[in-house]
């Protein structure tokens, strides 16, 4: 079978001289890299090598600049804090971006999920698991809306998601009548509502419930992307949507069930914000798609889909909270901050573009 | 022919809004035969193609396997049926290992808690059958089977489109076009690999367009023209310039099709 006479018929004249041909066909290429090549290569098959590697140094950097202040536990664990609504709906945004597509709607879905948990509890006065579980509802429903949308009447995600972005926001302020839930009143009637504020003190570090819910959420996501049929599913549609299909697998079934646990996710950060901030306000959470986004692209993930990891999103989230956080220590102007994550993001990008270069 | 054909398509048709690919077109694949399907740019045999491995459903007619009526709606059922097909752009997701491709949509689970709670892949398992198939069909020699597709080379991938359906394909396999992006030694390895696989048996469906490769390895050569089987022809009693005069219309069949 390896030499071409041993074939049942010849092949043409022309093709007489192959046998004498070396006969290694399709062996792999073995041959000596450069230094740069090497790096290539490990960073295409580690997409979360750089955002960590750019988390470190920026905790190195800032450490030496700031010593104690910054590199205390306190300080380090606030950062987690701060990104940990992020870091969740960052998680929904790293699903629907693996499969190409783009949620401009996650944060909007957040807040109308934390309105329906607070109103339905104070305004209807339903218990309030019952309340965080119509919030769940609510969440998964606008997400199930989305993937449809986007699956079956085949329109272009952003597109979707915009005008989803609008109809919920709208929504969230239409229903909630623009009035916020005060954070006495939460804690006095129902306390499950601020239950990811409470917190975990280990010597200086704390720990809220909210950030041990974003890692572990974001450990659990890594779990089913890597190890699952359904997480390899989510890379294969969104590297290659009809060879997905073409290969088996139901690409159409596949996007709503990811844009609906989008939805889920977000309405589980809702849940989230009402302990971050205490109270449940209809006008918390303005930016949170965008910066969901920004930690998804910072982190490697690629916006063409089906490359990337989860956990670079975390550490490109964790790395716009290091730059946060520490830029305001120094006591720089905040708009350095802005200024940088948009480097970043750009290097992010072109980074991105190098890497995937290794395939040509 | 005494024996039954394996797989038979009678009378189908497939319309897109105005256009109409396939008209009334007919198919016979006999056991342990090799097939092939050539047929002008446009003439519907991608369409024909389609319509019995799943990936179109056609508007009208019959198709069956092994005398049974089958109604795939999809290509994976298709794949459950036994039919395989390894597509012109090869159905490989670029970005993911060989073994992950290999398993594409029919993924092992761990055995046991791991496997049926946590819905575990069974890595190790996969990898080696799919080491397995590729050296079993002497196509390559794997330095690591989780590299990722896109860094292999066309024939390279090619080679892993066809080891998963020879791995997979329990009645029959169909290959679109498996030489047209190949090199001459590529095609060569192809070429082989195709008669290997007739030579367990499994009967196989060849489109082409390349004359040379389609006269060598065919036992019998479907022309499809015009949306429809025009004829079938033995590639012993005809010479390559009769083909394409067949299936470019410069020349009518000399009787029409008994299959």
């Amino acid at each position: 079978m390896s030499e071409p006479h041993a074939a049942p018929r010849s092949g043409s004249d022309y093709e007489t001289v192959l046998t004498g041909s070396p006969a290694t066909v399709a062996a792999f290429d073995t041959h000596e890299k450069g230094a740069l090549q090497k790096v290539q290569h490990f960073l295409h098959s580690s997409p979360a090598a750089v955002p960590l590697i750019v988390l470190v140094l920026s905790i190195i950097l800032f450490g030496v600049v700031l010593g104690e202040k910054f590199f205390s536990a306190f300080t380090l664990t606030l950062i987690l804090q701060q990104v940990a609504i992020v870091g969740i709906v960052g998680a929904a945004q790293t699903l629907v971006i693996l499969t190409a597509g783009i949620d401009l709607s996650v944060g909007a879905i957040m807040v109308l999920s934390s309105v329906v948990m607070g109103q339905f509890t104070f305004r209807y006065g339903l218990p309030p698991t019952v309340a965080i579980l119509a919030g769940f509802a609510v969440g998964a429903f606008c997400g199930w809306i989305n993937g449809i949308l986007v699956a079956r009447m085949k329109l272009p995600p952003f597109i979707v998601t915009l005008g989803m972005w609008q109809i919920v926001l709208a929504s969230n302020f239409l229903y909630s009548a623009n009035e916020t839930i005060r954070s006495q009143d939460i804690a006095q009637n129902a306390p499950i509502l601020q239950l990811f504020g409470e917190n975990l003190r280990i010597g200086g570090a704390v720990f809220t419930y909210g950030v041990i819910a974003m890692v572990l959420l974001v450990a659990l996501l890594w779990y089913v992307l890597n190890n699952t049929a359904w997480g390899r599913h989510v890379y294969a549609v969104g590297d290659d949507p009809d060879a997905a299909e073409l290969a088996g697998v139901n690409v159409r079934r596949m996007l709503i069930s990811v844009y609906t646990l989008s939805g889920i996710i977000c309405a589980f950060a809702g849940w989230t914000l009402i302990g971050r901030i205490g109270s449940v306000s209809p006008t918390a959470g303005q930016f949170t798609n965008i910066e969901s986004i920004t930690a998804v692209v910072i982190g490697g993930l690629s916006l063409f889909g089906g490359r990337g990891s989860i956990l670079g999103m975390l550490f490109g989230a964790l790395i716009v909270g290091v730059f946060s956080l520490g830029l305001r220590l120094i006591g720089t102007d905040p708009q350095w901050t802005y200024l940088l994550i948009g480097v970043l993001i750009i290097a992010a990008v072109a980074i991105d573009q190098w890497i995937r270069k290794v395939a040509s | 022919m005494t024996s039954e054909p394996i797989l038979s398509a009678r009378g189908l048709v497939k319309r897109y809004g105005r256009v109409t690919a396939l008209d009334h077109a007919d198919f016979d694949l006999y056991p342990g035969e090799i097939l092939a399907v050539i047929g002008d740019n446009g003439a519907g045999k991608s369409s024909m193609i389609k319509a019995i491995s799943g990936a179109v459903v056609p508007d009208e007619g019959e198709i069956r396997l092994e005398g049974r009526p089958v109604h795939f709606r999809s290509p994976l059922e298709a794949r459950e049926a036994g039919i395989e097909t390894v597509y012109q752009n090869l159905a490989l997701s670029p970005a993911l290992s060989i073994a992950d491709n290999m398993f594409l949509g029919r993924e092992l689970r761990k055995p046991g808690f791991t496997g049926k709670w946590l819905r575990k892949l069974d890595r190790g398992a996969m990898e080696n059958f799919a080491r397995e198939k590729l050296s079993e069909l002497g196509l390559m020699t794997i330095q690591n089977i989780n590299q990722a597709v896109e860094t292999l080379s066309g024939g390279q991938r090619q080679g892993v489109a066809v080891a998963r359906a020879a791995a997979f394909g329990s009645k029959v396999i169909i290959l679109d076009e498996p030489t047209a992006a190949l090199g001459v030694k590529e095609s060569r390895r192809v070429l082989e690999l195709i008669l290997d696989v007739r030579g367990r048996g499994i009967p196989i469906v060849l489109i082409s367009h390349n004359m040379p490769h389609v006269f060598e390895v065919a036992d019998r050569i479907h022309i499809h023209r015009l949306g429809k089987r025009l004829t079938v022809i033995n590639p012993k009693d005809y010479s390559m310039s009769d083909a394409v005069a067949l299936m470019t219309g410069a020349k009518a069949p000399e009787e029409p099709v008994v299959a």
